[in-house]
């Protein structure tokens, strides 16, 4: 995974509650074989809406979305966190997120971002014409106005964005100890090895 | 030195961990990992963008299932027909493809043990008591029938244990829902199941395992421990467990994947005492009186939405809580259901006996005891059969049970997922009412605009025959 530090750029002031995994990525896409290319079906049905801000081409390619309360409820489905990784964004603002969207968020290299409803409202009113800046160093969402909105993160996922590390890769690292698991076990329960 | 009490839970979870981090999460070793076509690909294309291997591919099952058309797979010459939905068959190809490339075993759409997932593990004898097995699929708490510690995880997850034979976790809390005395004339484990969720909610086990105990339970065969255990995550618990007993050990000696010899005593010891301890205690318990239990099955758009067959469509106002109420008028509109309806009077169009719940050879002979001797209802338009496995479909055959579905007008089927879910050809049509042997009643769950009534495999055929939600003890001795 990418490292990040820090995600600069347009943001899409959605701003709507309870957007779910549905809406992010609807059901028939489920039937892909790669994280690619899902962007293309992101927000179908919000699409469909006629002077939607997904085809403003001043949003087009934007790194961050601005959401409401409870973003990514419903099914959890992965391929959410892949379209929005297609779509070119790495960070979304909102004041809460369902648990497994948020976890499947940072697995997948998207910066969670909660902030209170208010901060929220300004940043929305902000992002239609101006960047905004996302700091995971610090912590902050800074516009060109002098805003500045901290927030927090749980440290183990922070150091993952930062880091750039896998859950994979870091269990990896933990080889020797599983080796010897493996070894106690087998030596315990020897019908295990299939 | 004196041990603390610990329940079955706790004692698999403990001989699991490989380590332990300071906020208590736990890396735990997974025995098991059963692998299907829908959530594998991105893993397996996670894994070869990193360049990283499987860990320990002796350890995984692979099995496509879900996309799996259930009409005839090869023709007359034996060769492979084609798969008409274009993006079922690139899933399935990739698995196909995926399996031997990382070196796991894995049993073909045209292989005799073929099968949904969670029906192959047991039988094969790969799930086994006290293992930890996890599938990119939430049913995968069915395997807890055999007392092993299953539970579903999403695609990231299955690539962790792909490459590293572990996962991180949390310990759950422990819920018992005990259930004793006898159960009456006509109820089988999947009414069992449908009273326990009716009765904690579909929410009720958020953050739990459940461990089923009772007599009930200990006089259970396995298939039917397997159909409790498998909706498990319909009451929102991510496991169930039941613990292992001479009846599992019988069912699981002689599989063809299960230890033998010595091994085999060995392990018969060891999951021996895995049975939770006197004095362990849960975090919560469940008492149930098995006389309560009669023949159920749903009436709304989520599994606790149950009532007994002899019950009636419920009225929204009759329940306490107002979100409820707005969720039963909704699910009643959805349904075309009116409430004080009884439920006998509901005339049904499909009929579904199949998925990892319901299609193991049991089921199938429950069934097929209702259907014997009498027809389809000249109302039904589609009555499914879709056996488990290729095993399954082979016992069942030669016991004779193909003949009398299709002679009561059922269609038998290859092996798969099929209208549980509607990833392959088999759906309800929009509007229409099927009397499912499934797991999961929700909105769109058996195609766009379906109606599912959740119901036993007896129930599911005293529907086919009368053509309504029927209680089959009217059914059941009387003969056509
Ligand atoms: S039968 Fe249904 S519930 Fe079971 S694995 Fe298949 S789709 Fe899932």
């Amino acid at each position: 995974m990418t490292p990040i530090a820090k995600v600069e750029g347009r943001a899409i002031p959605l701003g709507r509650k309870n957007v779910d995994t549905d809406v992010i990525i609807p059901a028939h896409y489920l039937k892909t074989v790669t994280r690619a290319g899902l962007g293309k079906g992101a927000f179908e049905t919000i699409r469909a809406e006629p002077g939607n801000l997904f085809d403003d081409p001043q949003y087009a390619a934007a790194p961050i979305l601005i959401a409401g309360d409870n973003f990514g409820c419903g099914s959890s489905r992965e391929h959410a966190a892949w379209a929005m990784i297609d779509m070119g964004i790495t960070a979304v603002i909102a004041p809460s997120y369902s648990d497994i969207f948020s976890g499947n968020a940072v697995k997948n290299g998207i910066v969670p971002v909660v902030l209170p409803q208010d901060a929220v409202d300004r940043l929305l009113e902000v992002a239609k014409d101006h960047p905004i800046t996302v700091d995971l160093e610090t912590c902050t969402v800074t516009t060109p106005f002098q805003d500045r909105f901290e927030f927090t993160m749980d440290p183990f996922r922070r150091d993952c964005l930062l880091g750039g590390l896998d859950e994979v890769g870091l269990t990896l690292a933990m080889e020797d100890r599983i080796t010897r698991y493996e070894a106690q076990a087998g030596a315990e329960r020897p019908w295990l090895a299939a | 030195m004196s041990i603390k009490p610990r329940t079955l839970y706790e004692k698999i979870w403990d001989a699991h961990v490989v380590d332990r981090r300071d906020d208590g999460t736990c890396l735990i070793y997974i025995d098991r990992h059963l692998v299907h076509e829908v959530t594998s690909p991105q893993a397996f294309e996670a894994l070869r963008l990193a360049n990283r291997t499987v860990r320990r591919p002796d350890l995984t099952l692979a099995v496509p299932d879900h996309n799996l058309p259930t009409t005839p797979r090869q023709d007359a010459a034996g060769n492979r027909l084609p798969i008409e939905d274009a993006e079922s068959a690139q899933q399935l190809a990739a698995l196909e493809a995926n399996a031997p490339a990382f070196g796991i075993r894995y049993i073909g759409a045209t292989d005799a043990a073929q099968g949904i997932v969670h029906v192959v593990g047991p039988e094969q004898g790969f799930s086994l008591p006290g293992t930890t097995i996890v599938c990119g699929d939430s049913h995968t708490a069915c395997h807890g029938g055999v007392g092993a510690l299953a539970f579903g995880i999403g695609t990231s997850e299955v690539e962790h244990v792909l490459a590293t034979q572990t996962l991180l976790l949390q310990q759950s809390k422990t819920m018992e829902v005990r259930v004793e005395g006898t159960l009456g004339f006509g109820v089988s484990p999947k009414d069992v199941i449908l009273h326990v969720i009716g009765r904690i909610g579909a929410g009720g086990g958020t953050g739990y395992v459940i461990e089923y105990t009772g007599n009930v339970f200990r006089e259970m065969s396995i298939e039917g421990r397997l159909t409790v255990s498998n909706m498990s995550i319909e009451g929102g618990a991510r496991a169930g467990l039941i613990a292992a007993d001479d009846t599992t050990f019988a069912y699981l000696k002689g599989r063809p994947m299960a230890p033998t010899g010595d091994e085999w005593d060995k392990a018969v010891a060891w999951w021996r005492s895995l049975a939770t301890d006197p004095g362990a205690a849960y975090d919560k318990v469940v008492v149930i009186d098995a006389a309560d239990i009669a023949p159920s099955l749903t009436w709304g758009t989520s599994p606790e939405d149950v009532v007994p067959i002899t019950g009636a469509v419920p009225d929204p106002m009759s329940f306490a809580d107002p979100s409820k109420q707005e969720a039963a008028r909704k699910s009643l509109a959805y349904m075309g259901l009116t409430p004080g309806t009884r439920m006998q009077e509901v005339a049904v169009d499909n009929i579904f006996i199949g998925s990892c719940t319901n299609s193991r050879i049991e089921d199938l002979r429950a069934a097929a005891e209702v259907a014997r001797g009498r027809r389809v209802a000249d109302n039904v338009k589609q009555a499914l059969v879709v056996p488990g496995s290729g095993l399954v479909k082979r016992q069942a055959e030669a016991e004779g049970l193909d003949r009398v579905f299709i002679e009561a007008g059922f269609e038998w089927r290859e092996p798969g997922c099929s209208m549980c879910l509607a990833m392959n050809p088999d759906k309800v049509p929009p509007g229409q009412r099927c009397a499912s042997t499934s797991n999961r009643n929700f909105v769109g769950r058996q195609g766009p605009g379906a109606r599912t009534h959740l119901v036993s495999p007896a129930m599911a055929a005293a529907a086919a025959v009368t053509g309504r939600l029927a209680d089959v003890r009217d059914l059941m001795g009387a003969s056509a």
